[in-house]
């Protein structure tokens, strides 16, 4: 007789979603993997975090995650978030969405939460597209990129995610691929442990709906753009990290301190009550 | 936060605006969260609210917009809060997307939309009493939810209580739909002491977290409700969802079972929700149905008409939604003419029209800056007697 | 019995606060039913905007004005819009200085308070609708003076209760002499 074995960190998933629904060479696994290990490491009380995601493939992550979690509507995650950080500060409150649900639909509720610096911690998965609906371009997607809704080629300026962070107000701000597990892990650990609007982009593998139309047919074959195309540097201009096909800038970019909205929140209200 | 009980409700007489009698209303039913974005003729709700809240230990947030400031509020509900929101007709379509969500989460909130004119930007500073068919329909998808229409400032106090309490109790979305007349108007607001107040909280469960199903209803449909922090590691979607609050999105029998249990919660509990308040209405011939300030003018032209011998009486849902569909059926019995005021083009009278047989239905549209005179209604009362 | 009254003016006249305060006079301090509504442009300042009470012994049905017996007017085109209007027999209360242009008017009792100047002399030209109060409270009667001003003690903001109580003051004598003349 065999023991049955479980994974290490099968505690943290709830394995009655389980088959989850993404694609083979899909990023988001490797995501939600590395916030696991994160949560894991830093041994965070479970009763105590609340995760928190919108709509789209990653928006899938919430519920496979055991903890309090809440899948929103399109684009409102980081809205709910605020409600649910504000109601009970002491909640460690984590969105996992994309670049369409956290930069489209629901773009204006992140500068905002940014602007106020309240203590949500977001991790954007961008993979340059809508992929759950089936590839159509969107915020992030790259100039001339193919997608089945730019079949001549995207003529829309991306947003640069990690520009927009640090102009909002965010005090945290890295990007990383898939590829920089350990890194990536080590900057979610880093983004748990501090105070305020926190935010990670991981630039992440769609082979099945983005990669194969644009000459990427596997995960392999992704990753191998991001290993040929990341730089490292810490600290650089965030103005200056535009994703293009030769250059993918990763690294922290923005590591400040600045009082939260909870706190300045509670404390003015303790202030009123005294 | 420690909370001061004797700020929390401000017993004693008070001449109040009914914006401000709704703030102090949701206080005194204990709300400890408000998020919302300015708009006219709802913005006092939240004024009043930014300086009382830090009073009683709660949160005021002003979002960047109202789809923010629903989504807000479904989060605090969901972290244990008592939680409203407040703002008129351009904001209440934005706040509709979510809405469903709260219908579909079962997440306890209310919204207070202080109608104004539109469609669009419409009249902001005017009154309307053109949401009625929004609140009941605006987000897709079937569902039902729970709407009260006062009628005076005192009224402003005493539904948003019991707007809390219908939405605690039936884990619904609960609006208050007042108009702009009654939203701007002061007038005397009694606030009786605390411990007279009725206050209904949310069922908690009663089982242990591995036990939990977020939405397995007792008898009356509703589930017990869990909340974020408290150790049961639930989920909640918006898409349909099994009593465990997994997906189940191919699922027929799911689906069947979840919103047929959304609509019935509320329709198989109809009796204990709706409440109308009647005025001469057991020997009269003609009766009008009115709603909001409207009421107010039937009420006097109901009163002018007695006084020389037409026999008329008055039907105000306070319930807006459930409608009340069996007293009106009754009424109709009795009645030879129904005459319904409203300040739209036609909305609630629909509803009256689908629950009367035979009974002809008179209806009087007015739009703009006055509600129907007194005089108005009580010359359609004698066109029809 | 049932008295309607309207204030209309201009946007940062005060118009609505005068509704207000008369209103919580005669509900608070008198005992009465009393119910104030408005309406107002979506102008701050400038717009056209009234200002109407209704106070009655008994319960109020129907809380908005249809025929005031009493009108407070403070700028030239509410005078132009709602003059005619006022009940037969009824009172208007007008500001000379901010109506230039009166239309002869028939059955109804006029008294010219120029509120905006009495208001100017004492240094604060934005409490001229509290000299009118105290005129509305000298020539109609309808709510006492002691409620008028205990209610526009509580209604006005803080540090600013001397300085409005004196313009009410000026307005009720300045009632009164027109009374006696």
């Amino acid at each position: 007789m065999v023991a049955e074995i479980s994974h290490p960190l099968s505690k943290y998933l709830r394995e009655a979603m389980m088959p989850h629904i993404w694609c083979s060479g899909c990023g988001n696994g490797i995501i939600l993997n590395c916030f696991v290990q994160a949560v894991d490491e830093l041994q965070i009380d479970l009763k105590k975090l609340v995760v928190v995601s919108g709509i789209g493939c990653i928006g899938r992550a919430a519920g496979y995650i055991n903890t309090d979690s809440f899948h929103t509507t399109h684009g409102r995650p980081i809205a709910f978030a605020t409600g649910v950080k504000l109601a009970n500060p002491d909640l460690e409150v984590v969105v996992i969405s994309g670049d369409g649900d956290l930069f489209a639909i629901g773009g204006n509720h992140f500068i905002h939460a940014a602007r106020r610096n309240i203590g949500i911690k977001v991790i954007c998965a961008n993979n340059f597209n809508y992929g759950m609906t089936g590839g159509q371009q969107g915020p992030t997607t790259l100039l001339e990129a193919f997608t089945t809704t730019t079949p001549y080629g995207n003529i829309e300026h991306p947003f640069n995610l990690v520009h927009l962070a640090a102009a909002s107000g965010a005090t945290y701000v890295a990007r990383w691929t898939t590829l920089h597990v350990r890194r990536l892990t080590q900057s979610i650990k880093k983004m748990l442990q501090k105070e305020g609007f926190n935010f990670i982009e991981v630039v992440s593998p769609c082979p099945e709906i983005f990669g194969r139309r644009n000459r990427m047919r596997t995960g392999l074959q992704m990753m191998e753009w991001f290993k040929k195309a990341s730089i490292i540097e810490h600290f650089s201009d965030p103005a200056k990290a535009d994703i293009t096909p030769e250059r993918i800038v990763v690294g922290e970019f923005v590591d400040i301190e600045k009082p939260c909205y909870e706190k300045l929140l509670y404390d003015k209200m303790a202030q009123i009550l005294t | 936060m420690k909370t001061e009980n004797n700020r929390t409700v401000l017993t004693g007489t008070h001449f109040m605006n009914g914006d401000i009698a709704c703030a102090e209303g949701a206080l005194a039913a204990g709300c400890k969260f408000f998020a919302g974005y300015p708009i006219t003729p709802a913005t006092e709700i939240a004024e009043h609210l930014s300086k009382r809240m830090p009073e009683v230990g709660g949160i005021y947030i002003q979002m960047e917009d109202e789809i923010g400031s629903i989504a807000a509020v479904i989060g605090a509900s969901y972290t244990g809060l008592k939680a409203m929101t407040a703002t008129s007709g351009p904001g209440f379509s934005l706040m509709q997307e979510n809405i469903g969500l709260a219908v579909m989460t079962e997440a306890p909130c209310v919204i207070v939309d202080i109608m104004r004119g539109g469609p669009s930007t419409g009249q902001p500073t005017l009154p309307g009493q053109q949401d009625i068919m929004q609140a009941k329909w605006g987000s897709h998808g079937d569902y039902e939810i729970i709407a009260l229409a006062p009628s005076s400032v005192q009224e402003m106090f005493d539904l948003t209580i019991e707007a809390f309490n219908l939405s605690e109790t039936y884990r619904v979305p609960t609006m208050v739909l007042a108009d702009e007349v009654v939203g701007h108007m002061w007038e005397k607001v009694v606030i009786p002491p605390a411990e007279k107040i009725r206050i209904v909280n949310r069922k908690k469960p009663n089982t242990s977290p591995e036990k939990y199903l977020p939405y397995m209803p007792d008898d009356d449909l509703v589930p017990p409700m869990a909340c974020f922090g408290e150790g049961f590691s639930f989920h909640a979607t918006g898409l349909t969802h099994d009593e465990h609050g997994y997906p189940k999105t191919s699922s027929s029998g799911v689906q069947q079972k979840l919103v047929k249990r959304l609509c019935e919660k509320i329709r198989k509990n109809a009796d204990k929700i709706v409440k109308v308040r009647e005025f001469m209405v057991d020997d009269a011939e003609v009766i009008v149905v009115a709603y909001g300030i409207v009421a107010r003018a039937a009420l006097s032209a109901v009163k002018e008409a007695r006084k020389t011998g037409i026999k008329a009486g008055l039907l105000r849902p306070i319930t807006i939604w459930p409608f009340p569909e069996k007293l009106i059926a009754k009424i109709a019995e009795q009645a030879k003419k129904i005459v319904v005021p409203e300040m739209n083009c036609g909305q609630l009278v629909r509803e009256v029209e689908r629950n009367v047989q035979g009974t002809s239905v008179v209806f009087l549209s007015k739009l703009g800056e006055d509600p129907h005179t007194p005089m108005e209604i009580l010359e359609a009362i004698r066109r029809n007697c | 019995m049932r008295v309607e009254v309207r204030f209309a003016g201009f946007g940062g006249q005060g118009i609505i606060k005068s509704g207000i305060i008369t209103a919580a006079a005669a509900c608070i301090y008198s005992g009465k039913n009393a119910v104030q509504t408005q309406s107002y442009g979506p102008e701050s300042r400038g717009g056209a905007c009234k200002s109407e009470v209704v106070i009655s012994e008994e319960e109020i049905d129907f809380p908005k004005v249809t025929s005031p017996d009493v009108l407070i007017v403070m700028s030239q085109h509410a005078y132009n819009e709602y003059a005619e209007k006022v009940t037969p027999g009824g009172t208007i209360i007008l500001d000379p200085d901010m109506i230039p242009h009166e239309k002869k008017l028939k059955n109804v009792k006029i008294f010219r308070v120029p509120a905006t100047k009495i208001a100017e002399e004492l240094g604060r030209k934005i409490i001229a609708n509290i000299v009118m109060l105290g005129a509305f409270s000298a020539v109609t009667r309808i709510v006492d003076k002691e409620s008028l001003k205990k209610s526009v003690k509580t209604n006005v903001p803080k540090g600013t209760e001397e300085l409005n109580l004196t313009a009410f003051e000026k307005g009720y004598q300045y009632g009164e002499k027109l009374l006696k003349s």
